[in-house]
């Protein structure tokens, strides 16, 4: 994986898991309100990095949730496990 | 239902070979303690509990749960993957090697395949949420021996990250006992 990619998919995971953090602290506080305008940002930026990153390497999501160019893009390497 | 999102929670680097330490870290993989256990265990609890948001953090954090088990996978085949047989031989992994090979399999440390008798679903909020905040703090100590037993600096910065996230979920499991408390005493049984 080049490193371009890898600082692309490091963003996405930064982000990503402060939207983890974000979501399971509203499960307990679900009355504050800038944590759930935080929320709200932070998935519009999840949003825009991950159309970015999916049309240089494909699908991040199954189920229908991200397009794929042609051919099939879901299972082009490296997986998870091997990045 | 589940969405799979191709790609970690967070990335896991792996400096060194050595399947002894994969071996250790099948512990979290399998384990009574374990990740897996832990997402079965939330995921199992989710069906009578009469609030919303203890319905919400089961669901959040036994999903979170499963992207750690995935993570320790990671950690277990990075560990192994290139391991030469000469390598794997009179190590604790060597046991593993002879059933999987180097793939990744839900056993503990010595090797005792997983067992859903880790874990409980009581239809009792109270009891099971306790019981949650005890796996998390277990889970922590476990964390905590491995980081002790890691002389691999990528490997320990993932267990470092996931030790981390046991203490926010022990937080957020308390919170909700909380809120299932106060909802016990505004809605009595008898
Ligand atoms: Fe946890």
């Amino acid at each position: 994986m080049d490193n371009k990619r890898r600082n692309m998919l490091e963003e996405i995971q930064a982000v990503g898991f402060v939207l983890i953090e974000l979501n399971l602290y509203l499960d307990t506080h679900p009355n504050d309100e800038r944590a759930l305008r935080e929320f709200n940002t932070y998935s519009q930026q999840l949003k825009r990095l991950r159309t970015q990153y999916e049309a240089q390497y494909g699908p991040l999501l199954n189920s229908g949730l991200s397009p794929s160019q042609f051919p099939w893009k879901w299972i082009n390497e490296p997986w998870p496990w091997d990045m | 239902m589940w969405v799979y999102e191709k790609k970690l929670e967070y990335p896991v680097r792996v400096d060194t070979c050595n399947p002894a330490l994969a071996q250790m870290i099948l512990e979290q993989f399998g384990g009574a303690d374990g990740e897996l256990a832990a997402a079965l265990r939330y995921l199992t609890q989710r069906y009578y509990m009469p609030i919303g948001e203890a319905k919400a953090i089961l669901t959040d954090i036994g999903t979170e749960e499963l992207a750690h088990w995935e993570m320790i996978a990671t950690l277990a085949w990075k560990l192994v993957k290139d391991a030469p047989v000469t390598k794997i031989k009179g190590t604790p992994f060597e046991a593993h090697f002879a059933d999987h090979g180097r793939n990744p399999f839900p056993h503990n440390a010595a090797g005792n395949p997983f067992s859903a008798t880790y874990f409980n679903a009581k239809s009792d909020p109270i009891a099971d949420m306790h019981e949650n905040m005890a796996a998390e703090e277990k889970a922590r100590a476990t964390y905590e021996h491995l980081i002790q037993l890691s002389d691999d600096p990528g490997v320990t910065d993932t267990l470092r990250f996931l030790r981390q996230r046991e203490v926010v979920h022990f937080q957020r499991f308390g919170e909700t006992l909380e809120l299932l408390k106060e909802h016990k005493e505004r809605k009595p049984f008898y």
